[in-house]
C-alpha cells in the first residue's frame, strides 16, 4: 500500500484509495462505509485536480491560470505529484469530473455550491463594472448612466438564468440597453479575453458587468484602457448577492480531505494572496 | 392541492384511487365509466394523412416521421390486435453508447439505418443476413467541447434518406452526409457555432433535392434558425431566422398570418428590447413536416432565451410560434405564435401533424399540434387559423383561449417571475408533451399521443458556478399532476378537441409513437417497457421489458423475408433521463429542475445503455 511513501504522502495515499474504490459502489457512499480495493493510483501519491484547459484566468492546459498555481501550491505542500483531468467547465463538469473519480480535487468553486464539499473560502471576489478608461466608472448598479450606457452581462445559458447583474438590471426596468455575451470562451482561441471584456475595450459597448477575477485580470493586461470598478453592495436584494466566496470542491461528502485541505490553505494564505495578486483578482472584504 | 387545474380527463374519485395505485399503468376511458373500456371507439370517418409517403415505400421507413405529414402511420397491417401477444425479439445491437437514445432507425433497400447520440455514429445493418451484421459504420469527428452546450443531454433524433445519401446532425453544430451504400462521407457543412451556445440534435428533413436543419440552444442565447442545403452538395442554399428582421426572418410579401397580433413589419426586432433579438432563442430543433401541395415547410421554434422574462418584455417574436415556409426559397407564408412571451419554457418545437380532418362536417387541411403549453391546435395549414384548441392535460396557466386573437387568457398567479415563488404551474416546463412525436391512424381518425402530467414551482434557489462564473439559479422542481401519475398515452380526436381514452404511466411517456394499419399502435416507457396497444379500444395487447428506458420513436419495416418488423431504441437519457434519482442520477449542476425528486424511483426499474431491438411475429 503506501507504507513506501512519506509520512504525509501516506495519509493522502490511503484518501486516494478509499476514494477510487468510494466510486465503485456509488458517489454517494459515506466515507467510511467504503471498502478499499487495489488500487494502482495509491501506489504513488497523486493529486488529481480537474481543471479547465482553456479558461484564464482560472486555469488552461499549459498551468498558466491562478489556480493551476494553487494546485501546485497545494501538491507541493502535500509532497504530491500534480496530475491533472482536462475537461470544459461548462454543463456537467462535476458530473464529468469528481463524480466519475477523474479527479478528486476542483480548485474554485462558489461557498454554497451544493454539488460538492467545499474547504473553507480562499478568497471573495464580487461582480464589477468594467469602463474604458477616461470616461466615468458607474458608481452603483442604481448610477443613473446605466439606464443611458450601453451595458454588457454574461449570459448563463439555462433556463429563467442569469449573472446577478443581468437579474439586478432586469428589476430597475433596465432592458433596452442592455447586451448579452457568451459566458463560455471561444475554445478555437487559446488564452483569448472573452468577448464582453473586448466589446468595452472596442467601444461597442460602454459598462460591462462581469465576475470579478474575469474582468480583473483581463483589465490588468489592458491597464491603460480598461478601469475595473467592483460593485460595493454585498447584495442587490436578498436573492441577489454581488459577492461570493470561493473555495476548494472535493467530492460530496469528503470531509477528510476537505479538512487536510483547509489546513493547507490556513498555512498557505500568503502566499495564495500573492498569486491572486499576480492575477489582478479583485477581493472584496 | 392546485387549484382552477383544467383538467379534461376523468373524475376526480378514479384520479385518487389512482394516485393510490401510482406505479402500475393502468387504462383508463376519459368517460371514467369502466364499462366502456373495452368497447372499440367511433372512428372518424373520411380522415386522411396530410401527405402520405408513396405507397411503394409502405414497406420502408425513410425518413423520420415515415412521411412529410409526420404522421408515422405504417400501412403495414400483418401484426394486429390478433396476434400481436406473439411478438417476440428477433435481433437486438447495443450502440455503446449510454446516453439518451431518441429517434427512430431507417430502413431503405433491406438495410437499416442507426445514428447514435453523441458521438452521433452512423450503422448501417444487412437485413439481409442473419443476424443483421453491420455493412458499416461510419464515426464522425465530433467535437467533444460540444457535450458541455447541450441543454438536455447528447441526444440525436436521427437521419433522413434521400437518393441514395444519409443526411444527419452532428452535436457539434454539423450536418453530415453519407453514401448509404458504403458509409463513404460526402459532405460535412458547419452550420453551428458551440461557442456560441449552438448545437445540432433534430433530425432533417429532405424534400425536393433539399436538406432542412436547424439548430438546437433556446437556453443558451443562441439565435434560432432553420436552413436549407443542397442534399447533393452541403451547400448552404438559404437560412432562416427566428428573431430579427423580416429580411433575417425571410418575411416577405407573401406573409399573410391569420391573426392581428402577427402582422406587422419587423416584429421579430420590434416585439423585444434593444437587441436581445440577437440572443433571443427560437430554435428550430423540433421535427420538421411538409406538405408538397402547398410547398410548406412547417417547422416549430423554441423558448425565448436567454433571459429572464423581466429582461425581454414583448411578445419575443417568433419563439414559441409554428412558422409555415415556402420550402423553395425559406419565406414565411403564415406563422402563429402559440405562447406569447413565453414565462414557462413551453418551446412551440413540437411535431406538426398534417392530415385532412373533418372539422364541423367540413373536410379541411389542418396540421395538429400538440403544444408544450398543454394545449392540442388543430390549424389551418393553409392560412394559419386555429379552429380549435384544447387542453389536453391539466393546464391551468390559461383562463381560456380567444379564436378570435388566437391568444390565451393568462392566470396572474401562474406567472413565474423573477426573484418570487410560483407555485403549480402546470404544465411544467416539460410540457404536456415534449419532443416525443405522436403518431396519426386515418383508419381510425385518433392521434396517438404520449404525454407527461407534470406541474412545477418556479422559485429562486442557491449559488450555481459555470466557466468560472458563479451566479444564482431558478430552481423549478417538478412534481406528478393532479391523479398522482406522471404520464398518460391517449388516443385523441382533433376534430374536437378530446380524448377517447387513456393509459397512465407511473412516469412521464417520453417515447415517439407508432400507428399501424393492423390497428395496433406501438410505444414504450420510461421504465423500459414496450407495448402494443389496440389501436380502437386502448387495450394492451403485449409488452416487452427492454434493456433501459425508451425516450426513442418506434418505427415499422417489412424484412426481406416479406415478414413485417417493429423496431425501437432503448436508452434511457433525454430531458427526462437527466432527472433519474440515485446512482445513475446525471443532471447538471444549473439544471433548474431538482434531481432526484421528479421521479424519485426510476433508478429501481432502468438503467443507461442505448439498445436497438427488432421484434416479429414467430
Amino acid at each position: 500500500m503506501s507504507a513506501v511513501i512519506g509520512d504525509r504522502c501516506s495519509v493522502f495515499g490511503f484518501l486516494l484509495l478509499g476514494m477510487g474504490a468510494g466510486s465503485a459502489i456509488g458517489v454517494q457512499a459515506a466515507p467510511d462505509q467504503r471498502v478499499p480495493i487495489t488500487d494502482h493510483r495509491a501506489q504513488r501519491a497523486a493529486l488529481r485536480v480537474c481543471s479547465d484547459p482553456n479558461n484564464l484566468p482560472f486555469s488552461d492546459k499549459q498551468g498558466g491560470g491562478f489556480e493551476n498555481k494553487i494546485a501546485e501550491l497545494i501538491a507541493r505542500d502535500m509532497h504530491a505529484r500534480l496530475e491533472y483531468t482536462w475537461s470544459p467547465q461548462r454543463r456537467g463538469f462535476v458530473k464529468r469530473t469528481l463524480n466519475a473519480d477523474e479527479c478528486d480535487l476542483i480548485i474554485g468553486v462558489p461557498i454554497g455550491y451544493g454539488l460538492v464539499t467545499t474547504t473553507a473560502p480562499y478568497y471573495r471576489s464580487s461582480y464589477v463594472f468594467v469602463s474604458r478608461a477616461g470616461s466615468a466608472a458607474p458608481r452603483s448598479l442604481d448610477d443613473p448612466q446605466l439606464r443611458r450606457a450601453r451595458i454588457g452581462v454574461a449570459l448563463i445559458g439555462s433556463h429563467y438564468q442569469n449573472t446577478p447583474p443581468g437579474h439586478a438590471l432586469a428589476a430597475r426596468g433596465i432592458v433596452q440597453n442592455v447586451v448579452g455575451y457568451p459566458v463560455y470562451g471561444d475554445y478555437a482561441k487559446r488564452a483569448a479575453p472573452p468577448e464582453l471584456i473586448d466589446a468595452v475595450a472596442n467601444g461597442e459597448i460602454d459598462v460591462a458587468i462581469a465576475w470579478g477575477p474575469v474582468a480583473g485580470y483581463w483589465a490588468s493586461r489592458r491597464r491603460n484602457a480598461l478601469v475595473v470598478t467592483p460593485i460595493a453592495a454585498l447584495t442587490d436584494s436578498a436573492a441577489l448577492p454581488m459577492n461570493f466566496e470561493i473555495a476548494l470542491g472535493v467530492r460530496r461528502g469528503d470531509t477528510s480531505l476537505a479538512a487536510r485541505l483547509n489546513d493547507i490553505l490556513a498555512r498557505n494564505r500568503r502566499a495564495i494572496n500573492s498569486i491572486l495578486d499576480s492575477y489582478g483578482i479583485p477581493r472584496a472584504r | 392541492m392546485i387549484s382552477a387545474i383544467r383538467d379534461p380527463r376523468s373524475s376526480i374519485l378514479l384520479a385518487l384511487l389512482l394516485a393510490l395505485d401510482g406505479c402500475r399503468a393502468e387504462r383508463v376511458p376519459s368517460s371514467g365509466d369502466t364499462s366502456a373500456a373495452r368497447a372499440a371507439v367511433a372512428t372518424i370517418a373520411g380522415a386522411r394523412v396530410g401527405a402520405p409517403a408513396p405507397s411503394s415505400d409502405s414497406g420502408q421507413w425513410t425518413m423520420p416521421a415515415k412521411d412529410f405529414a409526420n404522421s408515422r402511420f405504417s400501412e403495414l397491417a400483418q401484426v394486429t390486435a390478433q396476434n400481436a401477444k406473439n411478438l417476440r425479439q428477433s435481433w437486438s445491437f447495443s450502440t455503446g453508447v449510454l446516453r439518451g437514445h431518441e429517434g427512430a432507425p431507417l430502413v431503405v433497400n433491406n438495410t437499416m439505418y442507426v445514428v447514435t447520440p453523441f458521438p452521433n455514429v452512423a450503422y448501417a445493418f444487412d437485413l439481409t443476413q442473419p443476424g443483421a451484421p453491420l455493412k458499416w459504420k461510419y464515426r464522425p469527428n465530433t467535437a467533444e467541447a460540444a457535450v458541455g452546450i447541450a441543454c438536455c443531454d447528447v441526444v440525436n433524433r436521427g437521419a433522413a434518406y434521400a437518393d441514395g445519401i444519409l443526411v444527419y446532425n452532428r452535436l457539434d453544430g454539423h450536418t453530415v452526409a453519407v453514401r448509404a451504400t458504403d458509409g463513404t462521407e460526402l459532405w460535412d457543412t458547419a452550420l453551428g457555432d458551440i461557442n456560441r451556445g449552438e448545437t445540432m440534435t433534430m433530425a432533417p428533413l429532405v424534400a425536393k433535392g433539399k436538406v432542412f436543419v436547424g439548430n438546437s440552444g433556446g437556453e443558451m442565447g443562441v439565435r434560432g434558425w432553420m436552413a436549407a442545403l443542397d442534399l447533393k452538395t452541403g451547400k448552404e442554399l438559404w437560412r432562416a431566422f427566428s428573431t430579427g428582421s423580416d429580411k433575417d426572418v425571410r418575411i416577405g410579401t407573401r406573409f399573410k398570418p391569420f391573426y392581428a397580433s402577427d402582422r406587422g413589419t419587423d416584429l421579430g426586432l420590434s416585439s423585444w428590447p434593444g437587441t436581445s433579438w440577437k440572443t433571443g432563442g427560437g430554435a428550430v430543433w423540433g421535427w420538421l413536416s411538409y406538405d408538397p401541395q402547398l410547398n410548406l415547410i412547417y417547422s416549430g421554434t423554441s423558448n425565448p432565451g436567454p433571459w429572464n422574462q423581466d429582461a425581454r418584455p414583448g411578445d419575443n417574436k417568433w419563439t414559441c410560434a409554428i412558422l409555415a415556409r415556402d420550402a423553395d426559397t425559406g419565406e414565411v407564408v403564415w406563422a402563429y405564435q402559440i405562447t406569447p412571451h413565453d414565462l414557462w419554457d413551453y418551446d412551440g418545437v413540437n411535431e406538426n401533424i398534417l392530415a385532412d380532418l373533418p372539422i364541423h362536417g367540413t373536410m379541411r387541411k389542418v396540421l395538429v399540434h400538440f403544444d408544450r403549453n398543454g394545449f392540442q391546435y388543430t390549424i389551418d395549414r393553409a392560412t394559419g387559423e386555429v379552429l380549435l384548441a384544447k387542453a389536453f392535460v391539466p393546464a391551468n396557466w390559461s383562463a381560456d383561449f380567444d379564436l378570435t386573437t388566437g391568444r390565451h387568457q393568462l392566470v396572474p398567479s401562474k406567472m413565474t417571475k423573477q426573484g418570487a415563488k410560483t407555485t403549480d404551474i402546470c404544465p411544467s416546463l416539460e410540457g404536456g408533451k415534449n419532443e416525443q412525436p405522436a403518431a396519426f391512424s386515418p383508419r381510425t381518425g385518433l392521434f396517438y399521443v404520449p404525454t407527461n402530467n407534470l406541474c412545477m414551482d418556479f422559485e429562486v434557489r442557491a449559488v450555481s458556478y459555470i466557466a468560472g462564473t458563479p451566479y444564482i439559479g431558478a430552481n423549478a422542481p417538478e412534481k406528478g399532476g393532479p391523479g398522482g401519475y406522471k404520464g398518460e398515452f391517449m388516443a385523441w380526436d382533433a376534430t374536437t378537441g378530446t380524448k377517447r381514452w387513456g393509459i397512465r404511466e407511473p412516469f412521464p411517456v417520453w417515447s415517439g409513437v407508432l400507428a399501424t394499419a393492423g390497428d395496433v399502435v406501438f410505444y414504450g416507457t420510461l421504465d423500459g417497457w414496450f407495448k402494443a396497444i389496440d389501436a380502437k379500444s386502448g387495450a394492451e395487447l403485449w409488452k416487452q421489458k427492454l434493456s433501459s428506458g425508451i425516450i426513442g420513436n418506434p418505427m415499422t419495416f417489412l424484412g426481406p423475408d416479406g415478414k413485417q418488423y417493429v423496431a425501437v431504441y432503448s436508452g434511457i437519457g433525454g430531458d427526462m433521463g437527466l432527472l433519474i434519482a440515485g446512482d445513475v442520477a446525471a443532471s447538471p449542476s444549473y439544471d433548474v429542475r431538482q434531481r432526484g425528486t421528479t421521479l424519485p424511483d426510476l433508478a429501481k426499474f432502468t438503467s443507461w445503455g442505448g439498445t436497438v431491438h427488432v421484434f416479429s411475429l414467430p
